[in-house]
């Protein structure tokens, strides 16, 4: 693809803007993009999608991880890894075809005409250099005439405060470590509306930030769009997200836009059958709990208690450049789980959910405070008697991809309990009780021999669930089970739980910090805000008639709520 | 709406068909041509194949004595007949070669024997158990470190007595530290994973957690560092050979072999000069291809 002959400077290698006029800001059209396989082969990861962003419009792009979302942003700005080509199809800004221009020129059209909000604001920032410093750098790249450098300066100062930071001069001589997730990510707006662009990429901009720090990220992106003008490009895999903010969505599924419209035809009246997965699989558009599958008696939950934690607490020493300070990861927490039923413990991060619940499975200690599971004391065992514990509660983690020895094949780790326990004597018996859980969890015999890097991430969070259920345990802790799962893998392997809960009577405690999927599991919910219980209570009671300002805060920033009744 | 998204099959094949492709295995036939696009590594496979067969099957590649000497013929330069010339005793040079070859690999093995085992087990206990004998066991590390290898190795025969059994346990001690050095900190990341937490929780007790869990995964870089100590324990196992510290004359050993040399080599240059060049092709083969297991590894 040649360059485009107007032999104009490289400072003007911008799309003009005389040229926007009537022009989409970005039209993307029947790109293909190819990663390289094994040898000299190519396989595609963008077959031929098209997609254009008006100015002044919200367009969401959504799909699952493997849809090539994130390769068909990268195609867009001229970002693809060195493994990966454009193979056809053309991207053109305000009607300037940019396809092919090398990296310099294309920096400059990133720069000045298209803002990029990267994924992780953790990771995205320079971690040695003062925020003020790398927005500088974002403001001096794309104004090369501007004159001095307290003009830079205070254009970078005017970034920040346009980014939402109302204190912009202190965050400005603030290095990343000092900032918190929200904070970092508008530092990442601000370097992206350095250049006083007129359209902005934001690749999953919030999935790495609690839900109430969300909301206001994404309100603040709209009202940038509304004063600004902008267009803005939203990719990610939240349903809710999209539907909240969108005008218009594109539906991506292997590396293919399977639907595309107006936001409310698209709910009205999805095409794709994808979507309408995707629909129903939404955790926000989901109305109470979900109902065990047909054919399973309707479970009645148990009489008395399974597990029951009092007066928790637990302190961990910070160590920072002034000093060790003490921070309460539990202050004196209760939890009651009822037997044959779901309790939910709800917080953001740091709330100290995931303390409590390796508390009570025995990975931690307590400071202080007892925890009973059924009528024993678990806060005061030796390793030896907590091994008994065991086999009456197990342990679900948030990671598929790392919560399985890479070295097992499928029937190796879900026997594994059953040889600690010498539960099975003899090898036939053992293989039975593992085809048993592995159709407990609806995989069918073909996966024994599999390793785990055969599996998907659904798929390995069923063997997961097959392992913590091989000793018959009344109760199973999840920590965030689900949350590293694809929404619609996601709602199976809830829907999963539910009926192995109706089959074997089984109680959850289930951390998790989304409360769209509280809804549709949980019987019980404790809210947790710094180590602390907020509220807790029946789902009903807690998501009617939340009590306190904080529950009410979480419950408004569940994405996906605007449409969750049409 | 009526898509069942409770049937796993309907959606879990999404992530299945996409970056989560099943890893083929890699058959001979295609390690065969992979291989062969790195002529080097062919070539480094092929000495020291050579160099086992040597060391294995002496008898194979030479029907002469390396012990019996023609006098007459002492000091021949390489011929047809004596491809590596012969000594001041008219022995095969080429014979006393293959046959040294035993010698000095079966040392070299039991070497790297000694390092791997101990190293391996001293690294596993001090990173699972952490703490003060974690602290203990490394400071002792630490000074073993501080000694240059071969010094240390010199010491230790010097108390063992001269014999070419008693370098390969002075260089298999010498090694211990790196390995358990690598070792202990490949334990120490793998005693964190999460999979480790989750046997416990799934009832498995330590010892199992340990030799099920932890050591199988945390092996992969010392059976890399291994491959590669090879190639160090050949030079120090020679270089101990040729200071004298190891089989006494009659026997054939490379290090002795250079060594045997060391007065003519201005005037009869081959018999230092072609086992200095045998052991130095070998020392480089082994190197070249635990750089190729290191790569491997790195995937």
């Amino acid at each position: 693809m040649s360059e485009q002959p107007t032999a104009r400077a490289e400072g003007a290698a911008v799309p003009a803007e005389d040229a926007a006029g009537t022009k989409p800001l970005l039209q993307i059209a029947e790109l293909r993009i190819d990663y390289r396989a094994q040898g000299r082969s190519w396989s595609p990861a963008v077959r031929g999608v098209s997609l254009h962003v008006d100015p002044g419009e919200t367009v969401a792009l959504v799909g699952e991880s493997g849809s090539g979302k994130t390769t068909l942003v990268q195609g867009s700005l001229g970002l693809l890894p060195a493994s990966a080509r454009v193979s056809g199809g053309s991207i053109s800004y305000s009607g300037v075809d940019v396809t092919g221009w090398r990296d310099a020129r294309m920096a400059r059209v990133r720069g000045n005409y298209v803002g990029f909000i990267p994924q992780d604001p953790n990771t995205s920032l320079n971690p040695v250099k003062k925020i003020g410093q790398q927005v500088i750098e974002a403001v001096a790249f794309n104004e090369r005439t501007a004159a001095s450098s307290q003009e830079h300066i205070d254009a970078a100062l005017e970034s920040l405060r346009t980014a939402g930071l109302a204190n912009a001069e202190r965050v400005f001589h603030q290095y990343p470590h000092e900032l918190s997730g929200g904070m970092k990510q508008r530092a990442l707006i601000a370097i992206a509306l350095a250049g006083k662009p007129k359209i902005i990429v934001a690749d999953e901009p919030t999935s790495a930030l609690d839900v109430t720090v969300q909301r206001v990220i994404l309100d603040h992106l709209e009202t940038l769009r509304t004063e600004l003008g902008i267009g803005i490009l939203l990719i990610t895999h939240d349903l809710g997200v999209a539907l909240d903010r969108a005008d218009r969505i594109a539906v991506m599924q292997r590396g293919e836009i399977v639907e595309h419209g107006p936001v409310r035809e698209l709910i009205a009246n999805p095409s794709s059958d994808y979507t309408r997965r995707l629909l129903a699989a939404a955790p926000s558009r989901h109305q109470g709990r979900l109902a065990p599958s047909p054919g399973l008696q309707p479970r009645t939950p148990g009489e008395g208690i399974v597990v029951r934690a009092e007066q928790l607490r637990k302190q961990y020493t910070l160590r920072s450049a002034g000093g060790r300070s003490l921070v309460n990861a539990l202050d004196g927490v209760d939890l009651v789980v009822r037997a044959g039923t779901t309790h939910a413990i709800v917080g953001e991060s740091g709330a100290g959910k995931s303390t409590l619940a390796s508390i009570i499975a025995g990975f931690a200690t307590a400071d202080s405070g007892t925890a009973w599971v059924g009528e024993r004391e678990t806060t005061s065992l030796s390793h030896r008697e907590l091994r008994e514990v065991r086999r009456d509660l197990q342990f679900v983690f948030q990671n598929p991809y790392t919560s399985l020895d890479p070295r097992f094949t499928v029937a190796k780790l879900i026997a594994e309990p059953l040889r600690a326990f010498r539960v099975a004597t003899g090898r036939a018996e053992l293989m039975t009780r593992v085809r048993e859980l592995l159709r407990a969890v609806a995989l069918d015999d073909s996966y024994l021999q599999r390793t785990t890097a055969q599996l998907s991430g659904g798929q390995r969070q069923r063997i997961a669930i097959a392992r913590a259920l091989a000793l018959n345990p009344r109760v199973i802790v999840l920590d965030e089970a689900v949350s590293a799962l694809d929404v619609s893998v996601q709602a199976q392997i809830l829907q999963l739980l539910v009926d192995l809960q109706t089959e074997l009577g089984l109680s959850y405690v289930f951390v998790t910090h989304d409360l769209g999927v509280v809804r549709m599991i949980a019987d019980d919910v404790t809210v947790m805000r710094d180590g602390g219980i907020v509220e807790h209570g029946t789902v009903q009671d807690v998501f009617l008639s939340p009590q306190s300002d904080y529950t009410r805060a979480l419950l408004g920033a569940i994405p996906g709520t605007r449409f969750a009744t049409v | 709406m009526t898509v069942d998204i409770t049937d796993p099959r309907a959606a879990e094949v999404i992530p299945a068909a996409h970056g989560l492709r099943p890893r083929r295995r890699i058959g001979i036939g295609a390690r065969l041509t992979e291989a062969l696009r790195q002529p080097v590594l062919v070539l480094a496979w092929l000495v020291v194949l050579t160099a086992a067969g040597w060391a294995l099957f002496p008898w194979l590649f030479t029907s002469v004595s390396p012990y019996e000497g023609n006098p007459a013929l002492s000091f021949s330069p390489p011929s047809s007949e004596h491809i590596f010339g012969t000594d001041r005793l008219g022995r095969d040079l080429f014979a006393r070669s293959v046959y040294g070859a035993g010698t000095t690999l079966t040392a070299t093995l039991l070497a790297v024997l000694i390092a791997f085992g101990a190293g391996t087990l001293v690294g596993l206990i001090a990173g699972y158990l952490g703490g003060a004998v974690d602290t203990v066991i490394m400071r002792v590390i630490d000074v073993l470190l501080s000694i240059p290898s071969l010094l240390l190795a010199m010491v230790i025969v010097s108390v063992l007595g001269y014999s070419t059994h008693n370098i390969a346990i002075a260089v298999g001690i010498s090694a211990i530290a790196s390995f358990a050095r690598v070792m202990r900190s490949e334990v120490i990341v793998i005693v964190n994973r999460d999979y480790v937490r989750a046997a416990y929780g799934l009832g498995v007790g330590r010892l199992g957690v340990v030799l099920r869990h932890i050591l199988p995964n945390s092996l992969s870089s010392v059976v890399a560092l291994a491959a590669l100590e090879i190639g160090t324990s050949i030079l120090a196992v020679a270089s101990l050979g040729f200071l004298g510290y190891g089989a006494p004359p009659p026997e054939p050993e490379w290090g002795l072999l250079v060594a045997e040399g060391r007065d003519y080599l201005a005037v009869y240059p081959w018999i230092s000069i072609l086992p200095g060049i045998a052991l130095a092709l070998v020392v480089i083969a082994t190197h070249r291809i635990s750089t190729s297991f290191r790569k491997e590894h790195r995937r």
